[in-house]
C-alpha cells in the first residue's frame, strides 16, 4: 500500500541513495574515545548487517554502547576503525537519508509543525509550495494534519514526538534511526504511537533501527532483536551477545504465551549479564 | 488456560465542562492597584525636594540645596522648553534637541547591533574566530567610552560622527557579548537535528542559532540602549550645538539647574519611550512565536 507520500517528489539530497528501505551494513566498527590515562573503548569489532525495510530494535543494559552505535549509523560520531555503509555506500556525517528521532523531539520551538516538517524538503532543494505539500502528507501519515499550524509548546509530548517523526520522514530516508523515541512519555500515549509506528513502517517500508530500553516494547514493534552487553561496570566492550528473529504474526499481541517467551528470554539474557 | 470476563464494571461520567468562562471582576482590580502603587514614591521624592529648596538643606557630600530650582521652577521650564511659552532664547527648543540627540543613537545603536549581532554568532559558534578575537575584545571593552572621546574628537573631529561613533563603541560590547552568550547556549540537540536535516553549517547559524539566541540577543539590545543614552550626553558636552547633551551644558555654563533638569528628564523619558519602541519593534519581528523572547 502506497501512501500519497511516496508518490511525491523526493528532495535533492547531498548524501546517498533515496529509495526508501535500504540495507545497512556495519563491519568491523571500534568506536574508542580518548581519555587521560586510558581510553574508552566503547565499541570493538562490531559486526552488523540490516536487511533493506527490517525493522530492527537494540536492547540492552545502560551505556552498553547501543546509543553510540546509533549516533555512528546516524553520522553524528566517526567510528575509529571500520566501515559503515548504507546500500553499499560510506556513512560520511549527518544527512537526511537517515532521518532521526531523538528521545527529547529537538524540534524547533519558533516554528509551527508545518514548518517544522517543511524546513528539510525545502533545504534540500523543494520549493515552498512543494515541500509543504510534502510535510502535509508526512503529517497526515503520523495522523496530525490539525496540529500543522501549532507550535511544539502548544502539543503533548506524544503529539511532539509524532511531529519529530513527520519531520524525518518528509525526506524520505533511507533509514529511520530511533533513540528510545518513547522514553519520555507516558504508558498510554507509549503503546499507541508503537501501533502508530507499526502502521508507519508497513506503510512506507523504510528500514528502521529502533532503541529502547523496554524488552516489551522491542518484540512489539520489530521483525529482529538485538541484544547488546557491555559498557561502563562490565568491563568490556560494549558488544552484540544474541540476535533474534522475532517470528510471530502482526498485528502482535502482548499478553500472548509466545510473545511473553520471547520477552522473558531477551530479559534473561540482559539481566544475565547485569548479574 | 481459560481467559476471564472483565468485570462488571458501571461508567460515571459528568456534562460540565472543562474550560469556562472566566469571571470578569478580576481585571479592574489590577490596574488600580499598579497606579495606585505608582505613585508614592515619585510624589514623595517632589514633596521632599520642595521642601529642601526652600529650607535650604545642606545634603550629604556638600551637596547644597539652595542652588537648585524647586520643582515647580523646573515644571515651567520644562514645559517652556517644550512650548516656547518662556522668555530666553532656550525656549522652545526642546523637540529640537531631542530630535538630534535621538537620530544619533538611533544610528550609533543600530550600527553596533549590525555589526555586534552577525560578529557575536560567529564568535559564539565558530571557536578559531571566537580565539582571535577574544584578546581584542577583552582589552578594548573596560575602556570606558568617556576615554575614547578625546581621541574620537581628535580624529573623527566636531559634530555627529563623532558622538555616532561613541554611542556605538557604548552599544557594540553588550550587544555583542549577549550574543555570544546567546549562540553558545542553542540546546545541541536543535544543532543535531538541523545537521540531520542535511542543513549546511552556514545555513544553521541562521536558521537555528539566531533564534535560538533572541532573548539574550534581546537582553543585550535593551541594555545597549540605555547605555547609548547614557553616553549620548558625553558625547554631545563639546562642539555640538544641538542636543539634550548640548542644551544640559549651555545650561551649565548660564547656571540653570532649572533647564539642567529638564533636559535629563527628557532623556530619561526618551531613554524609556526608545525603550518601549525598541520593545515594540522587536515583538513585530517575533511574530508571536514561541522561544524567541
Amino acid at each position: 500500500m502506497t501512501t500519497t507520500l511516496e508518490s511525491r517528489p523526493v528532495p535533492a539530497s547531498s548524501s546517498t541513495t533515496s529509495a526508501p528501505g535500504a540495507a545497512i551494513s556495519v563491519r568491523g566498527v571500534e568506536m574508542r574515545f580518548p581519555g587521560k590515562d586510558s581510553d574508552v573503548l566503547a565499541l570493538s569489532g562490531l559486526d552488523l548487517h540490516i536487511e533493506a525495510g527490517q525493522f530492527v530494535s537494540i536492547v540492552g543494559a545502560s551505556s552498553c554502547g547501543k546509543s553510540t552505535l546509533l549516533r555512528l549509523l546516524a553520522g553524528f560520531e566517526t567510528a575509529t576503525d571500520g566501515v559503515i555503509e548504507l546500500g553499499g555506500v560510506p556513512v560520511r556525517g549527518p544527512g537526511p537519508d537517515r532521518g532521526v528521532v531523538f528521545q527529547d523531539y529537538g524540534l524547533f520551538p519558533w516554528r509551527t509543525s508545518m514548518e517544522n516538517v517543511a524546513y528539510g524538503p525545502r533545504r534540500n532543494g523543494m520549493s515552498r509550495k512543494e515541500a509543504r505539500a510534502v510535510a502535509g502528507d508526512a503529517l497526515a501519515l503520523v495522523g496530525l494534519e490539525t496540529a500543522a499550524g501549532r507550535f511544539p509548546g502548544q502539543l503533548s509530548g506524544g503529539m511532539q514526538q509524532r511531529v519529530a517523526i513527520a519531520r524525518a520522514l518528509a525526506n524520505r530516508p533511507s533509514v529511520l534511526l530511533m533513540d528510545e523515541p518513547f522514553g519520555a512519555l507516558d504508558a498510554m500515549t507509549r503503546s499507541s504511537l508503537q501501533e502508530e509506528l507499526t502502521r508507519i513502517h508497513r506503510e512506507t517500508g523504510t528500514t528502521t533501527v529502533f532503541i529502547t530500553h523496554s524488552v516489551e516494547e522491542a518484540v512489539n514493534l520489530s521483525d529482529r532483536v538485538i541484544v547488546m552487553a557491555g559498557g561502563a561496570g562490565s568491563g568490556l566492550c560494549g558488544h552484540v551477545i544474541a540476535d533474534i528473529d522475532i517470528e510471530l504474526p502482526r498485528p502482535r499481541d502482548i499478553n500472548a504465551t509466545e510473545f511473553n517467551r520471547y520477552e522473558r528470554a531477551i530479559s534473561g539474557l540482559i539481566h544475565g549479564d547485569e548479574s | 488456560m481459560t481467559t476471564l470476563a472483565p468485570p462488571a464494571i458501571e461508567r460515571r461520567t459528568t456534562s460540565t465542562p472543562h474550560v469556562v468562562p472566566a469571571t470578569a471582576v478580576r481585571r479592574g482590580r489590577g490596574r488600580t492597584r499598579r497606579i495606585l502603587l505608582a505613585l508614592p514614591i515619585p510624589l514623595a521624592i517632589l514633596a521632599l525636594w520642595w521642601i529642601a529648596v526652600r529650607q535650604q538643606w545642606q545634603l550629604p557630600f556638600g551637596i547644597d540645596m539652595r542652588f537648585l530650582s524647586d520643582p515647580l521652577t523646573v515644571a515651567q521650564t520644562w514645559i517652556g522648553l517644550a512650548v516656547g511659552t518662556g522668555s530666553d532664547a532656550l525656549s522652545g527648543s526642546l523637540w529640537r534637541h531631542t530630535a538630534a540627540s535621538a537620530l544619533r543613537v538611533l544610528n550609533g545603536f543600530l550600527l553596533a547591533a549590525a555589526v555586534a549581532i552577525p560578529l557575536g554568532i560567529l564568535m559564539g559558534r565558530l571557536r578559531v574566530i571566537r580565539e582571535l578575537l577574544d584578546s581584542t575584545i577583552g582589552i578594548l571593552r573596560p575602556i570606558p567610552v568617556t576615554a575614547w572621546a578625546p581621541l574620537s574628537l581628535l580624529l573623527i573631529g566636531y559634530g555627529d560622527r563623532s558622538t555616532i561613533f561613541l554611542v556605538f563603541l557604548a552599544a557594540f560590547f553588550p550587544i555583542l557579548l549577549n550574543t555570544i552568550a546567546g549562540a553558545h547556549a542553542v540546546p545541541p540537540r536543535l544543532l543535531e537535528a538541523a545537521q540531520m536535516l542535511g542543513v549546511d553549517r552556514l545555513r544553521v547559524l541562521v536558521d537555528v542559532v539566531l533564534p535560538s539566541a533572541m532573548p539574550s540577543i534581546t537582553s543585550g539590545l535593551r541594555v545597549a540602549l540605555g547605555l547609548s543614552w547614557v553616553v549620548l550626553v558625553v558625547g554631545e558636552t563639546v562642539g555640538i550645538t544641538t542636543g539634550l547633551g548640548a542644551l544640559i551644558t549651555q545650561a551649565r555654563d548660564m547656571s540653570r539647574t532649572d533647564v539642567i533638569i529638564a533636559g535629563m528628564l527628557t532623556i530619561g523619558v526618551a531613554g524609556l519611550l526608545s525603550d518601549a519602541l525598541l520593545r515594540r519593534a522587536l515583538s513585530t519581528v517575533t511574530r508571536g512565536r514561541p522561544g524567541l523572547t
